[in-house]
């Protein structure tokens, strides 16, 4: 399952797409962000016959990771890998902008 | 000065069925599905994964009575009395303040089952125009989600939006629709989707002219494409479906059918249950795995 969580506004999208089927659940993103925006939960929510854990965005983050993702973002050509991806072993993790 | 009340122009109507040709005695599982959204609750009862009864109304400000409301309409031209019900599970916005709830699911996973059981097995893309959220997902065969998207930032394109329109202009909500495509030649839509940058939009149109159905037309061409500017991200597959109480706003469905480029499908049942009665269905789906 393809889990889009952000928001589209006037300003923009702010998405983060966590694909299920690739992630492991190791919950290594839920350690390297330093905004702690992710979360492991102890069953899919979106998929109540599932009871696996994985990695969610916290609800009340989500809608303003344009905020909360900002210092892993500097502006410019030279954006370092983002540690959420980077430390992601199935590179299960995208961001939209 | 004595005035009158003002008309509520965004008032729906309220309903409850119930199934004629099902009796709930002989029925092994009876579930309920509870979901309570920002703008109406409702509560749809099954008896073995069929529909039995529903009540839809609005939701109050407290979501515990909302939840209790919608079940006793639900319950009002049945026999049936709560204690026999098996499984119970919320949903929605209001879903962890249900107090019967066994359980609780999200309103996306919840939505995808539902559409699957009023549209059939070949929906595959599931649009849910809320009161206060745009939900788009994909599912599969089995109405399971295998890509969804929520914006619940902010309520661009949702029928909170739809209401206010109908207050400004005075059109009873049911009329938005017909009404916008009572004009001569289709206007440019609001430039901005955002509700209250868009209301101020619209008042300067009318000040400069336009009449109401104008105003609606370009109201509803906005709405529709904000909410194909969702779908687009997630992409769309057909055949594609409808939720929730924007489906019954034929001036958006339209312009939005328009955009696509594809039909959504047809359901005799009330758009607005999908949610509560994807819940009741795995209300069903967990009885059956807990009891073999």
């Amino acid at each position: 399952m393809l889990a889009n969580y952000g928001y589209s506004d006037g300003s923009g999208n702010y998405f983060i797409t966590i694909d299920t089927d690739k992630c492991n659940a190791c919950g290594e993103c839920v350690e390297a962000c330093p905004a702690n925006i992710f979360e492991m939960a102890d069953e899919d929510p979106n998929d109540p016959m599932n009871a696996e854990p994985l990695p969610i965005v916290l609800p009340e983050k989500k809608n303003k990771l344009k905020y909360e993702c900002a210092t892993c973002k500097p502006s410019g050509d030279n954006r370092p890998t983002l540690p959420c991806v980077m430390v992601c072993e199935g590179c299960a993790i995208t961001h939209s902008w | 000065m004595l005035e009158g009340k003002k008309p509520e122009f965004w008032r729906w109507t309220e309903s409850n069925w119930i199934n004629p040709d099902i009796g709930w005695e002989e029925a092994r599982f009876i579930t309920l599905g509870i979901d309570v959204g920002s703008v109406s609750s409702q509560a749809v009862i099954m008896t073995d994964g069929n529909m039995y009864a529903y009540g839809n109304m609005r939701t109050g400000a407290d979501s515990p009575n909302s939840a209790r409301n919608a079940l006793k309409f639900a319950l009002e031209k049945t026999t049936l009395n709560e204690d026999k019900i098996s499984y119970c599970i919320g949903t929605g916005y209001g879903r962890v303040n249900v107090p019967m709830a066994d359980r609780t699911v999200t309103e996306i996973a919840c939505h995808a089952r539902g559409a699957n059981f009023f549209y059939g097995s070949k929906v595959r893309t599931v649009l849910d125009v809320g009161g206060q959220d745009i939900k788009a997902i994909r599912c599969d065969e089995k109405g399971k989600v295998t890509n969804f998207l929520m914006n619940d930032k902010c309520a661009a394109g949702t029928g909170r939006g739809m209401e206010v329109f109908a207050d400004l202009l005075s059109v009873p909500i049911g009329e938005v629709g017909e009404r916008s495509y009572l004009v001569e030649k289709e206007p440019p839509a609001v430039s901005s989707t955002c509700v209250v940058y868009a209301k101020s939009e619209a008042t300067s149109l009318l000040r400069k002219g336009l009449s109401t159905n104008e105003v609606l037309a370009a109201y509803c061409s906005a709405m529709a494409e904000r909410i194909y500017s969702l779908l687009k991200r997630i992409g769309i597959e057909p055949e594609f479906a409808i939720t929730g109480g924007m489906a019954k706003n034929i001036g958006v469905v339209g312009r939005l059918t328009k955009k696509m480029g594809l039909e959504p499908l047809k359901t005799s049942w009330d758009t607005q249950l999908a949610g509560a009665a994807g819940a009741a269905l795995f209300g069903f789906a967990l009885c059956h795995k807990r009891n073999g």
